[in-house]
């Protein structure tokens, strides 16, 4: 798979979001945090993750998605991944 | 030498009637959230329960066993006396021995039964109806009473809001014949045994305690295909199916395997809303509920999916009676 570009992983990211749990993707910009910012739960957080591991083919487990609090935070995840 | 002779048996199997029992009392999340930090609203967005059935000190696996599996005969018109084999799948016994169905099967006054129960944990009811299934169809029972019963209360600690929300007591059961036209699909089934300690009791003192986003990870992903395998091995596509029925862990972990098989026609088992998470018991128990309401009609294909501790997993399509 072509490593994405950040805005490419924004834009996915995104589109899984809003997928899941319905928030408008205008909404998920780098410096928002999922529990704080976007209100989205631990469990939903799973589901994210799997669509973006399956969008991404990068593997992300619960031991580091507990890390990963800010959509900026999977960006960097994703990219250090990839490359 | 020459073979040792085979009994004779029917082509098919298929269920006859089902019958459940939910305990009197009931419990809502505002009479939890009074003993354990949480309130109403986080279980219902977390977990989709609203109120669960807990038993009574006087109610135990075999009582349980007993309303649920006499009512299943009753609604399928056979006797007591026409049922050769009851399998009670638990996996929340008090005692390890003896086993339950013996009991259960005496009281319903049935004569000496092949009897057992069976542990697959939240998918024993599928793996007691692909075993009810494929005893028909070799010929070792004619009429099998399958049932579900479940006391998960008796291993809960009341004071973990991870446990204690979601558990619940009830029982379900199935009787299941033999039939020219095949009523039961293949049962899939599979385990991943590496991953026992998931969902675990870990001895006599202790309670029940779950990773619960692993298993959420593992349920909303692992599942779907098995469930899409049985419809494939029972020749039904998943957009003819009338009804999906998962086993009731989480409304959002039913609502990710109703999404991913695509059932677009299906209606979807939400039984846990008002019953909990009952293990074994809960996919009979949401059949009843749904034949009882008239959400399905008879003759219709409908999708039963048990998965849990184990782990272990099983599907089957099977005939609305």
């Amino acid at each position: 798979m072509a490593v994405a570009t950040e805005q490419q992983i924004l834009d996915g990211l995104a589109e899984i979001i809003d997928e899941i749990v319905g928030i408008d993707k205008s909404e998920v910009t780098p410096e928002k945090n999922f529990i704080d910012d976007l209100d989205i739960d631990s469990l939903s957080m799973v589901e994210i993750a799997v669509a973006a591991q399956d969008r991404f083919g990068v593997e992300i487990p619960d031991d580091e998605l507990r890390n990963l609090k800010s959509v900026q935070d999977v960006i960097n995840f994703v990219q250090k991944l990839q490359s | 030498m020459t073979g040792l002779r085979i009994p004779e048996a029917a082509a098919g199997a298929r269920i006859l009637a089902f019958g459940d029992y939910r305990p009197a009392r009931i419990v809502t999340n505002d009479e939890l959230s009074r003993t354990v930090d949480t309130n109403d609203e986080w279980i219902r967005t977390r977990v989709g329960i609203q109120e669960r059935r807990i038993a009574g000190d006087d109610e135990g696996i075999v009582e349980l066993g007993v309303h649920a599996g006499g009512k299943a005969l009753a609604n399928s018109g056979l006797d007591p006396s026409d049922i050769d084999l009851v399998i009670l799948a638990t996996c929340s016994a008090e005692s390890p021995m003896p086993g339950h169905a013996p009991q259960v099967a005496h009281r319903l006054g049935i004569d000496a039964p092949g009897a057992f129960d069976l542990n697959a944990a939240c998918a024993g009811f599928c793996y007691a109806l692909g075993t009810a299934s494929a005893a028909v169809r070799a010929g070792s029972a004619r009429n099998v009473l399958v049932i579900g019963s479940e006391k998960m209360s008796q291993w809960i600690d009341w004071t973990d809001r991870s446990t204690s929300i979601i558990f619940a007591d009830g029982a379900g059961a199935a009787v299941v014949t033999g039939s020219e036209s095949p009523g039961i699909g293949p049962v899939v089934w599979g385990s991943a045994g590496e991953n026992y300690d998931k969902i675990i009791i870990d001895d006599r003192h202790s309670f029940i305690r779950q990773e619960g986003q692993a298993v959420f990870r593992w349920a909303t992903t692992a599942i779907a295909p098995v469930a899409l395998e049985a419809c494939e091995r029972a020749g039904i596509a998943p957009g003819d199916l009338a009804a999906v029925v998962p086993h009731q862990a989480n409304l959002r972990i039913i609502q990710a395997i109703a999404r991913k098989m695509k059932a677009t026609n299906a209606v979807v088992a939400d039984d846990i809303v008002h019953s909990g998470n009952t293990s074994g018991a809960s996919i009979p128990l949401a059949l009843s509920r749904m034949i009882e309401r008239g959400d399905v009609p008879s003759g219709a294909p409908a999708l039963l999916v048990g998965f849990g501790a184990g782990l272990s997993y099983a599907a089957q399509v099977i005939q609305i009676p």
